[in-house]
């Protein structure tokens, strides 16, 4: 078996790839838990099927989605334009912590401005912390990736600090943790009896913003030409700078309102351990949605189905919880390993190159 | 300010420099290749659970460095046949790598947090280690840091006067000329990346091992990706990689310096102090340099031979 170029990327392979790489995570996860003693058959359903089985699963799924797609709406921008933006997590922690802080504030103080003046403060805090990424790449050449993964780790250590310190409850028998959030500074919830919020949708119709702004605007154009091409962009005389701050404010400001749909939803309030890592697997939403909005939306509630499984796999067989990490890499590195598709095609001796039916069609037309 | 306290701290110093050191050397190896491997973390983390495991089931330390290392070494063969044989983007690979590792380590080391081991111990060289200031810090360690000695010595000398270390730039300068002069490029960027895997393997093994012998999630703690900004920090060069890593090490332990000294700072601030060096020294680097033009030109670019 050998693999020859195609003439023309494959549009097909680009769809299908995420599709092959789902399947080859079901299988490689499949010998996985053969191989620790599980049942495979039904370690897969308690991990992909049965947390979704009833309307109260679907929900607590929503709950995993929000975060990842506001953050992954973020990344998208960014990467389309080839900037290595891989601190959503602590622009997400960082806002949290900002936010927290002014829901804390605002505990004593009713008023209909109060959930709109954390949400924004959310998304200023997201973007100042993005902001010190692009400062520092623009005006120092710094390259985001690093910084932006040590203002992951600075940020971390400020979250420890703040609920160590100034930001710890009084009254909560010396947790590190935050006194609980007054019920006006939560987001209201779509039904009593489901922990999902309105920030859902204010994730649907950011998402809409952004496909109208990338397939409509000159400044979603921009986004893709300097992606491509630095050298073009420059000639087309865009500003480099001004793109690469306003994409890394946005995705900033997004990770922001991520942390206000997680810490004034479901948690509550500031603890430790409130990132589960939406920053990263955010990563894959993005590659594995194939960097376009209805992509992303679905990749999202697979990733967001990797948090919901994992943990039914800790309720029902005891495995570790780690085994989300697990699954998000596989998932990453299957796709990566497919995506090789989309430029070149299988060769089986004896058989000739595989073709899919796209192809046939597209050496009929030349 | 006495001798005692001073030996201390360079000891402390040492100590703390071996992790970054190992990973760093492994990353300049890799990189003057040409290859972006930013999977450091996860390859550090799974190394260092692996080799928390072996030791902890044969209570022999020796398993558990070579555990360390083999399962660091496993691991990057991942990174280098999705990057290397199917022409991957080697930043969304690397990224992977790190995520998988993370996960992985976790999973795996799951059932050992919290179990102890006795640890690498101190082997004092005679006469050596009794020298005022560098006595204690060069000569009084554990055989780790002596190891990531030698690696330094021997990777100094390869890079600067073998005609190994002179392909192995030329790969990473120009692959279509090293190509072309008959070198199988893919070849040594494969071997490139797995001595990479196994450095950090390494370095975690020494982190599990030596450095707080025990295992917990994450205990890597940003150490892989520090690596990297030390190896953008030293121009790819090993004698600079050294002088780095005992920098790093010096800002790691300042903390615990500063608590010494009585000022009353949350540790949790000052846990941040060795990532916000990291960024200041990218920050100064890139500013005396203009734009890293000391970076192996086809870094991160994948080469296909048929081309």
């Amino acid at each position: 078996m050998r693999i020859e170029k195609r003439l023309q990327p494959s549009r097909a392979m680009v769809l299908l790839s995420p599709v092959l790489a789902l399947v080859l995570t079901l299988i490689a996860g499949a010998l996985l838990f053969k191989m620790l003693g599980h049942p495979a058959g039904l370690s897969l359903y308690n991990y992909f099927i049965n947390p979704i089985s009833d309307w109260y699963g679907v929900s607590e799924l929503l709950v995993k989605v929000t975060p990842l797609l506001l953050c992954a709406i973020g990344l998208m921008l960014c990467f389309k334009g080839k900037v290595w933006n891989i601190g959503a997590e602590g622009q997400f922690i960082f806002a949290a912590l900002v936010s927290g802080y002014v829901s804390l504030q605002l505990m004593a103080v009713e008023g209909f401005w109060v959930l709109p003046v954390i949400i924004v403060a959310g998304a200023l805090a997201g973007m100042a912390w993005a902001a010190i990424a692009a400062l520092l790449k623009t005006h120092f050449q710094a390259s985001e990736i690093l910084t932006t993964i040590m203002l992951n780790y600075i940020a971390l250590n400020l979250l420890l600090w703040g609920v160590h310190g100034p930001l710890k409850d009084p009254d909560g028998y010396n947790f590190p943790e935050s006194a609980l959030f007054a019920d006006h500074t939560l987001l209201p919830l779509l039904s009593e009896d489901y922990r999902v919020t309105v920030a859902i949708y204010i994730a649907l119709l950011m998402l809409a913003v952004v496909w109208f702004v990338l397939s409509k605007s000159i400044f979603g154009f921009q986004i893709r030409v300097m992606g491509e091409s630095a050298g073009a962009a420059k000639f087309a005389g865009y500003k480099n700078r001004l793109l690469v701050w306003s994409l890394l404010l946005f995705s900033g400001a997004m990770a922001g309102v991520a942390a206000v749909s997680e810490v004034n939803g479901p948690v509550g309030q500031l603890i430790p351990t409130l990132n589960l890592g939406y920053g990263y697997a955010a990563i894959i939403v993005v590659f594995m949605g194939r960097m376009h909005p209805i992509g992303i939306l679905i990749a999202s509630f697979l990733l967001g189905l990797t948090y919901v499984g994992g943990e039914m796999v800790q309720i029902e067989q005891g495995m570790p919880k780690s085994i989300v990490g697990l699954f998000q890499g596989m998932l990453l590195f299957f796709l990566l390993a497919c995506d090789l598709l989309i430029q070149y095609r299988l060769v089986l001796p004896g058989f000739g190159p595989i073709r899919l039916p796209s192809d046939r069609t597209k050496q009929v037309a030349s | 300010m006495d001798i005692a306290f001073i030996d201390n701290v360079l000891f402390a110093t040492v100590r703390t420099a071996t992790p970054l050191l190992l990973v760093a050397l492994g990353v300049m190896i890799s990189e003057r290749s040409g290859v972006l491997n930013l999977g450091q973390e996860g390859m550090v983390l799974v190394g260092a659970a692996l080799a928390f495991i072996a030791a902890y089931v044969t209570g022999n330390m020796g398993w558990g460095i070579i555990a360390g290392a083999f399962a660091g070494m496993l691991v990057s063969v991942l990174f280098a046949f999705i990057a290397l044989s199917l022409m991957a983007n080697q930043v969304a690979t690397g990224l992977a790598l790190t995520i998988f590792g993370t996960g992985l380590s976790a999973f795996v080391g799951a059932d050992y947090v919290g179990q102890s081991i006795a640890g690498l111990s101190p082997i004092s060289i005679p006469l050596l280690s009794s020298i005022p200031f560098i006595g204690k810090a060069f000569f009084a360690q554990d055989i780790m840091v002596y190891l990531s000695f030698c690696l330094f010595g021997g990777l100094w000398w390869l890079m600067r006067a073998t005609r190994l270390g002179l392909i192995i730039r030329s790969v990473g300068e120009n692959p279509e000329a090293a190509h072309a002069l008959g070198y199988p490029v893919r070849k040594i960027r494969y071997c490139a990346v797995l001595f990479g895997g196994a450095m950090a393997g390494l370095a975690g093994a020494y982190l599990s091992l030596a450095y707080t012998p025990m295992w917990s999630e994450g205990i890597a703690a940003g150490r892989g990706w520090i690596a990297l900004a030390l190896v953008v920090f030293a121009s790819w060069r090993a004698n600079r990689v050294l002088f780095g890593a005992w920098l790093f090490g010096f800002a790691s332990i300042l903390h615990l310096l500063l608590q010494g000294y009585g000022y009353a700072i949350s540790p949790n601030l000052l846990a941040m102090l060795p990532y916000l060096v990291t960024i200041i020294v990218l920050v100064i680097m890139m500013q005396r340099k203009q734009g890293g033009s000391d970076a192996p030109r086809s870094l991160g670019r994948p080469f296909s031979p048929s081309r």
